[in-house]
């Protein structure tokens, strides 16, 4: 009777993830703010550096815009993921809970939510970007969503798996500076990875970041450390695991 | 087949029994209510029916299925009122009503319908499009019943559906609630501590208290059981020895005493008072004050609890709820 994959139910939860989404106009624009500084201060600051490690002929802006892309995809998609405490808060987790439908769908709606808005604001960025100097072609945009979209899941998944085992938005503050910084500062999405030390390089290799932020300059800029397809399965890889795990933990999840 | 049955049904918290061996049958149609002061377990029962949390040891059966092996037909066939507000306060009435459709797969034609239908029932066509977030909180209210019903469910519960409105608006829920039950021909499980509120609207009521059903039966056999009428008298100095002068006297069928009142439970009261008068004065019990009443829920809560059902203030838990509900007033969450 009961489908796992009941795709009018995902409809169901992305819409309204999406309506509330679009009528939060300032949270969103908020959530741009960091990361549009790190764009606009390093980018200028740093555009007549010379950076050790930088690959020939690519000027700072360009290296970096990728990056923090990539930045917003993990945030915007962790903070998707662990928002339902949001709805565990406001008791409409109960309304979702008590429905017939699988915990998988619920899981995928979810994700569905969040890549569309992590999305958004990463689209918005590219603009900003391109407004600063990003030099880019259309296919290099369209083939770049599919990596961004692999990178998102993959953190909307991690943060559903968090927000599966906490009680309340206390423990946010603990994942922001103690996950989310040590994943976005060890991916390369700032500066080579090459000048850390290599057992700094090598940790670095376990995160999935890293591939997001490799792949998107392959799509955005055509330069990057590893062959795009080694970057594509690394990213099906961990978004598999991810969006497994936040599925699993999410599955004996009890609401009171 | 019983809408509900439950076969030793037990919660603990670690530590704490909320629920305790529950055994409870209610039939298909009824309208049932769970009474019990806070923290009696009321809303837990509820969950673990509602297959929100899993029972620690028990089994039961809702509507036909059993709320662990068969949760997803559980929840098919189940509407549930909350205690607590859980509606999507960013989205309108209309949308948090076709979420729900969507969620339990209805098409589109009936969606709509349906929609109209129940938004009619609770009188709320007019503010459909109007965000929940400013809703009273009767309005709110109506609109998680008018939810509860949207895909037709075999059983609805009602966990304290009028906690915290004003005496106007839960009367005016009780009509809802009971045009509801005759309407729809659903069975009804309802949970309060409101006497009034499980007398008027309730074909039967279980007294629930420490996760146990003290007491079970229609507003009138449980009354019945308390004794027909209630005579309580006031007496000067202590009352203690009064005991052995009422018991076994014609027509008195328990003698309660605290203090310096005697209740004395009665058949036909209001014949029966001169003659404990009459008794009183010759065993030299001096009387203050006479007062006579029928028997109360209250009454019946107390003769089987030995307490007040108001008689303890509000648990920590509580608090804390109460505490969240502010909180969430702050941020504008919702209006009441
Ligand atoms: N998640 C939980 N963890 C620990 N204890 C809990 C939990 N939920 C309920 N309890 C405890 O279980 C007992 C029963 O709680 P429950 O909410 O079922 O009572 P209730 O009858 O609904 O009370 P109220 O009238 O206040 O709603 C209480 O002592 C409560 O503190
Ligand atoms: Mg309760």
């Amino acid at each position: 009777m009961m489908k796992l994959i009941n795709l009018s139910a995902i409809y169901t939860l992305w819409l309204r993830e999406t309506k509330r989404f679009l009528r939060a106009k300032s949270r969103v624009i908020g959530a741009l703010g960091m990361p549009l500084m790190f764009l606009v201060f390093m980018g200028k600051g740093f555009s007549k550096a010379s950076l050790p490690g930088l690959p020939q002929g690519v000027n700072y802006i360009n290296y970096l815009a990728p990056g923090i892309i990539a930045m917003i995809l993990l945030f915007g998609s962790m903070f998707a993921g662990i928002s339902v405490l949001w709805d565990r808060q406001f008791g409409f987790l109960k309304e979702v809970m008590v429905s017939p439908v699988s915990r998988t769908s619920i899981v995928l709606g979810r994700v569905a939510g969040g890549v569309t808005m992590a999305l958004s604001q990463a689209m918005l960025m590219l603009i900003a970007s391109l407004v600063m100097g990003l030099k880019t072609t259309v296919f290099g945009v369209l083939s770049s969503l599919i990596f961004m979209v692999l990178l998102s899941a993959a953190f909307v998944g991690l943060g559903l798996a968090f927000a599966s085992k906490m009680e309340d938005m206390h423990g946010f503050q603990m994942i922001m500076n103690f996950l989310m910084f040590p994943l976005f500062f060890l991916s390369g999405a700032l500066f080579p990875l090459s000048e850390l030390p290599v057992w700094v390089e090598k940790i670095a290799l376990l995160n999935p970041m890293t591939y997001g932020v490799d792949a998107l300059r392959a799509t955005l800029i055509g330069v990057s450390v590893n062959p795009l397809a080694v970057d594509a399965l690394a990213l099906i890889f961990f978004c598999t695991a991810m969006v497994g795990f936040g599925a699993y933990l999410f599955e004996s999840v009890e609401v009171d | 087949m019983s809408a509900i049955e439950t076969n030793d049904l037990t919660k603990e918290f670690d530590g704490l029994t909320a629920v305790n061996s529950l055994n409870l049958k209610i039939e298909e149609g009824e309208l049932f209510g769970l009474l019990g002061p806070n923290g009696a377990g009321k809303t837990t029962i509820i969950k673990m029916l509602s297959t929100l949390i899993k029972p620690s040891s028990g089994s039961g059966r809702v509507a036909g299925y059993d709320i662990q092996g068969e949760r997803d037909k559980v929840r098919q066939s189940i509407g549930i009122v909350f205690q607590d507000i859980s509606l999507d306060t960013e989205l309108t009435g209309w949308e948090n009503l076709d979420f729900h459709a969507r969620m339990y797969g209805m098409e589109k034609e009936l969606r709509k319908e349906r929609i109209a239908e129940v938004l009619k029932l609770v009188s709320l066509e007019d503010k459909a499009d109007q965000f929940v977030k400013y809703y009273s909180g009767g309005m709110q209210r109506r609109l998680e019943i008018a939810r509860g019903l949207m895909h037709y469910p075999k059983v609805l519960f009602l966990d304290e559906p009028t906690l915290g409105l004003d005496a106007q608006t839960r009367h005016v829920l009780w009509d809802y609630i009971k045009e509801l039950a005759r309407r729809e021909k659903i069975t009804i499980i309802l949970t309060t501590h409101y006497m009034d509120e499980a007398d008027y609207l309730c074909d039967r009521i279980g007294i629930v208290d420490y996760g146990k059903i003290v007491v079970l039966g229609t507003s009138k056999e449980l009354k019945e059981k308390v004794g027909e009428d209630l005579i309580s008298l006031e007496i000067t100095g202590r009352a203690s020895s009064a005991d052995s002068v009422f018991e076994g006297l014609d027509g008195v069928l328990a003698v309660n005493i605290h203090d310096n009142t005697v209740d004395l439970s009665v058949k036909n009261a209001e014949k029966r008072i001169p003659l404990i008068i009459e008794t009183s004065r010759r065993a030299g019990i001096e009387i203050s004050s006479v007062n006579m009443r029928k028997p109360t829920l209250e009454d019946v809560f107390l003769h089987y609890t030995g307490r007040t059902i108001r008689g303890e203030g509000a648990s920590g838990r509580d608090m804390a709820k109460q505490d969240m509900r502010n909180r969430r007033q702050l941020w504008g969450g919702r209006k009441k």
